[in-house]
């Protein structure tokens, strides 16, 4: 089942370091310069704790889940 | 009636109030800086926000190339522009109207600064003048507002979006069209466009809405020479085959933007001037997202790569990767922009994408 949560990236904060990639595969990949690529759509309640993993590991806290 | 026929002369606004945004909505009146946006949905925002303290940007910052109708609106009609602007202040209770006028462009300036010169005390003394900078994405809303409250023409994150700063960014034909509504009761029912290219007669044309591509360019004298493509809406619009581009009416749904319309002869190669174009474009990433700073220049290389070094399936494969995975991923729609006008011309010139060799215009030219 799926929240209502989506996670949204800082386009200009990010810095392509590259964690949320490592922590988040399953909705995270990068590109060819290593800045995120995210699945669309909520985040699925399963990768809930992983997506706040990422969004705390973020060094330069360019990615967070919001509600919308 | 066109925009173009109303006198700029210098006489007491009407009195308007908050009910004039149902004059615009009533109107159909959209911004003429390219996004399109419905003019009388832009107020209300702002509207719901003012406290008295709104602030009225007055966009002549006209960054892209081939535009030119907001310099010439700007040297020939700016009482119409700052009526727009005065109507503007007054519905959405602002404090501050800054002008925010391209850096080079001085007759236009001068032509504002005169004009408000003429006008009443506390009137002019809300006004400001800011210099935006010569760079493509410094007309851009929240561009605009960076450098207007911090000195720094480049793009934010949003939210906060313009009109959640109570702040209405407009540009100066949509200002004008505003004047005449406020004057008139009618909008003109007509858009400004910049013809270049393979016209006999380039520059700025009014047109009624409606009108077809085919009669704009008829009314800039015909192609100067067989055309093949037309670039709708500048470096932020899209190509179109010249056969469907001349069906193509005036309206807000074509996707027309600040209004260029631009016309490839036959003469030129369309993959030389898209690689050209978008180095143009990579140049004027801002640099602060990376998927617009390392894509876009990617996207450039790959293309100046195949127009000098010949075409290869596996190059414009990559090509058509990249501008899929950079589309969206920018805090302001600059590389979005990039990549419609890189995906639209390997669509309509996708054969000479295909074919072209790198001693193409040797050959040509023999």
């Amino acid at each position: 089942m799926s929240t209502e949560r989506h996670l949204v990236v800082d386009r200009i904060r990010c810095d392509g370091r590259g964690l949320c990639a490592e922590i988040l595969p399953e909705l995270v990949r990068l590109d060819d310069w290593g800045y995120p690529i995210l699945k669309p759509g909520p985040v699925p309640e399963h990768l809930l704790p992983l997506a706040e993993r990422a969004m705390a590991d973020c060094p330069v806290l360019a990615i967070a889940l919001r509600r919308r | 009636m066109a925009l173009l026929d109303q006198p700029d002369v210098l006489a007491p606004l009407p009195p308007v109030g908050l009910h004039f945004i149902e004059a615009l909505d009533h109107s159909g009146l959209f911004g003429r800086g390219g996004a399109s946006f419905p003019t009388g949905t832009k107020w209300r925002a702002v509207a719901q926000r003012s406290r008295g303290d709104a602030v009225i940007v007055v966009n002549g910052a006209e960054g892209e190339p081939q535009s030119k109708k907001d310099r010439m609106l700007m040297s020939t009609r700016p009482h119409l522009i700052l009526d727009g602007a005065f109507i503007a202040a007054r519905v959405l209770r602002a404090r501050r109207i800054v002008l925010y006028i391209g850096e080079g462009y001085i007759a236009a300036r001068d032509s504002m600064l005169r004009a408000l010169a003429q006008r009443t005390e506390p009137e002019r003394g809300i006004v400001s003048l800011a210099a935006a900078p010569a760079r493509y994405v410094a007309g851009a809303e929240s561009a605009a507002i960076h450098f207007i409250n911090e000195g720094v023409a480049t793009p934010t994150s949003a939210p906060p979006y313009p009109f959640e700063l109570a702040t209405l960014v407009q540009n100066v034909e949509t200002l004008a069209h505003v004047a005449v509504l406020a004057r008139t009761g009618a909008i003109p029912g007509t858009v400004l466009l910049t013809m270049a290219g393979g016209v006999a007669r380039q520059g700025v044309i009014e047109v009624e809405t409606g009108t077809t591509i085919a009669e704009a360019i008829t009314r800039a004298g015909g192609p100067s020479v067989a055309p093949r493509a037309v670039l709708v809406g500048g470096y932020f619009g899209r190509w179109m085959d010249n056969d469907e581009a001349r069906r193509l009416p005036v309206v807000r749904e074509s996707g027309l933007g600040c209004g260029v319309v631009g016309i490839l002869p036959m003469s030129r190669c369309p993959v030389c001037d898209v690689a050209a174009i978008m180095g143009y474009l990579a140049g004027e990433s801002s640099a602060q997202c990376g998927p617009c700073f390392f894509g876009l220049r990617a996207l450039a290389d790959a293309c100046t790569r195949i127009a000098s070094q010949g075409s290869n399936p596996v190059a414009l494969q990559r090509l058509e990767r990249w501008a899929v995975e950079v589309r969206g991923r920018g805090a302001c729609k600059h590389p979005d922009g990039a990549v419609i006008f890189l995906s639209s011309a390997m669509s309509v010139f996708a054969r000479e994408f295909e074919l072209h060799q790198s001693d193409h215009r040797l050959r040509q030219s023999a």
